[in-house]
């Protein structure tokens, strides 16, 4: 976390993360990332090169997937924020591209995973069937080191079907 | 790393982000955040004041001319992903949305600003090479008033240009695609979304019985700004043929600054610049050829 130097100014920011609102005092410096980590507490989002390139921060902004190891929290006070932890259904079960990873085995270590989940969730709301090579383009800002990324393409093929409503048990 | 300590402002009029901006000579604006943020966690940067423009509502605007020459004037908070979706952007001027796709990942391009990539003056970047391959203008306010600045005055060095400290660029102006010409751009990255070893846009100009009248070429990662060259002496009687193409890859070549780096050697980088000439310049001729054709 930024050490906070003793002189210096300290704003009243809220954010509103998931639909709930929560008010943090922070420097005009506190990234996104660390805000919702340190300050709010939601340790989902991940921090992995902290300067835009690997994706494991993406959280949703207003709906749009954005870096949050590029934005200061206190430029997004106000804004509707969504995190991993809000994309599982209401009643804690997985949501849909949460389930497709797990059955398609989309994830090894999981650090890069709140980013892909993330991103693809936006993704198929522009994109709703996506063709595998749209798929392989939706997660192209996105870095994994451990699964080669086959299983991941074939998690948002999957999640785009449970998506649609094309069963639970379609699975081979 | 993080960012050094600074104070902040996020104003909700022009009028007074400009004096925000101009209250304090360490003073910097926040768009995107997309270049501006790294720098400052690098602490390649540590301005004392930030001037976050995002409020400003006002320069969001994208508008699109077609009286006269017809111009696209992009907004200084337009973000690249607005700009690359505007259907009257693609149609008026296609190859903004053409380099747009060019920049960075989807992720970045919602946040990052066309107009803070101009004014940010990196030459890996394809915005910048795009207006001075058009000849377009950046105009910019200050407490003292505005000014429009010339692509051809813009870029000053290695992410330097020509704003003075206490200036906001409040938009960015491209010339629409005149008549009978055709545009393309390619690079190669390391990897789809990287920063480019080499790119190229080009903007060919064909008469009706399909002859070269006119060939310009522009190139970023191939200097310390963006370089526009003209090509035209190259395509001789108007024909195009690989050689000709050939030929205006070794007219550009003197105008090019093919440098070392990690990535990629000199004469690798020259290599680019010659394939992607000869490859982009016909396919802008193609796409001029091909306009001719749907408007006759
Ligand atoms: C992983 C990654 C990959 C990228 N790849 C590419 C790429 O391939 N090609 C490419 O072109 N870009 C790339 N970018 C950069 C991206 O395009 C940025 O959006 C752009 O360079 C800067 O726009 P911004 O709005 O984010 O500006 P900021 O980061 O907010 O600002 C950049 C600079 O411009 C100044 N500035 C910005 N707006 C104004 C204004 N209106 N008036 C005065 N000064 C202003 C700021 O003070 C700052 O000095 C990449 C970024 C990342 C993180
Ligand atoms: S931590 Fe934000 S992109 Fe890598
Ligand atoms: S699962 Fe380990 S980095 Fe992606």
């Amino acid at each position: 976390m930024t050490q906070t130097q003793p002189t210096e100014e300290l704003l009243d920011v809220r954010l509103i993360v998931n639909g709930a609102s929560h008010d943090i005092r922070i420097p005009a410096r506190r990234l996104l990332s660390d805000a919702l980590r340190h300050d709010v507490g939601l340790t989902g989002t991940h921090v992995g090169c902290e300067h835009g390139v690997c994706g494991a921060c993406t959280i949703l902004l207003d709906g749009t997937p954005v870096r949050a190891c590029l934005l200061f929290a206190v430029s997004v006070a106000g804004q509707e924020l969504t995190t991993v932890e809000g994309l599982a259904n209401p009643d804690g079960t997985l949501g849909p591209v949460q389930q497709a990873f797990k059955e398609c085995h989309g994830l090894q270590c999981g650090f890069c995973t709140p980013g892909f989940l993330t991103t693809i969730t936006a993704g198929l709301k522009d994109n709703p069937d996506p063709t595998e090579d749209e798929a392989r383009e939706m997660v192209s800002g996105n870095l994994c080191r451990c699964t080669g990324y086959q299983n991941i393409a074939k998690s948002v093929c999957r999640a785009a079907e449970l998506i649609n409503g094309q069963g639970k048990g379609d699975q081979e | 790393m993080k960012p050094a300590p600074f104070a902040y402002t996020r104003p909700t009029t022009i009028e007074e982000a400009l004096i925000a901006l101009a209250s304090d000579p360490y003073a910097k604006v926040l768009a995107g955040g997309q270049s501006l943020v790294p720098l400052l966690s690098m602490r390649l940067a540590a301005p004392a004041l930030l001037v976050d423009i995002n409020g400003l509502a006002e320069l969001e605007t994208i508008h699109v001319s077609e009286a006269g020459e017809g111009v696209v004037r992009i907004g200084a908070l337009a973000r690249h992903a607005a700009v690359e979706a505007d259907e009257d952007v693609r149609r008026v001027q296609p190859l903004i949305s053409n380099a747009l796709k060019l920049v960075a990942h989807p992720t970045i391009r919602n946040r990052g600003t066309t107009v803070g990539s101009i004014v940010h003056a990196d030459a890996s970047a394809e915005m910048p090479a795009v207006l001075m391959l058009l000849d377009g203008s950046v105009t910019v306010r200050s407490v003292d008033g505005e000014r429009t600045i010339g692509v051809h005055d813009l870029f000053v060095g290695p992410l330097e240009s020509s704003l003075a400290p206490n200036e906001i660029a409040v938009s960015a102006q491209f010339p629409a695609l005149a008549e009978g010409t055709g545009v393309a751009c390619d690079e190669v990255a390391r990897r789809h979304g990287d920063y480019a070893l080499c790119g190229v846009a080009a903007v060919v100009g064909v008469d009706g019985a399909g002859a070269v009248t006119s060939a310009r070429a522009a190139y970023w990662s191939m200097g310390d700004v963006p370089v526009a060259v003209d090509l035209t002496e190259a395509f001789v009687g108007g024909r195009l043929s690989d050689e000709h193409l050939a030929a205006a890859a070794e007219l550009a070549l003197p105008h090019l600054e093919a440098t070392e780096d990690i990535h990629a050697t000199a004469d690798y980088r020259a290599q680019l610049a010659r394939v992607l000439t000869r490859r982009v310049v016909r396919a802008a001729y193609d796409d001029a050829v091909a306009r001719r054709e749907t408007n006759s």
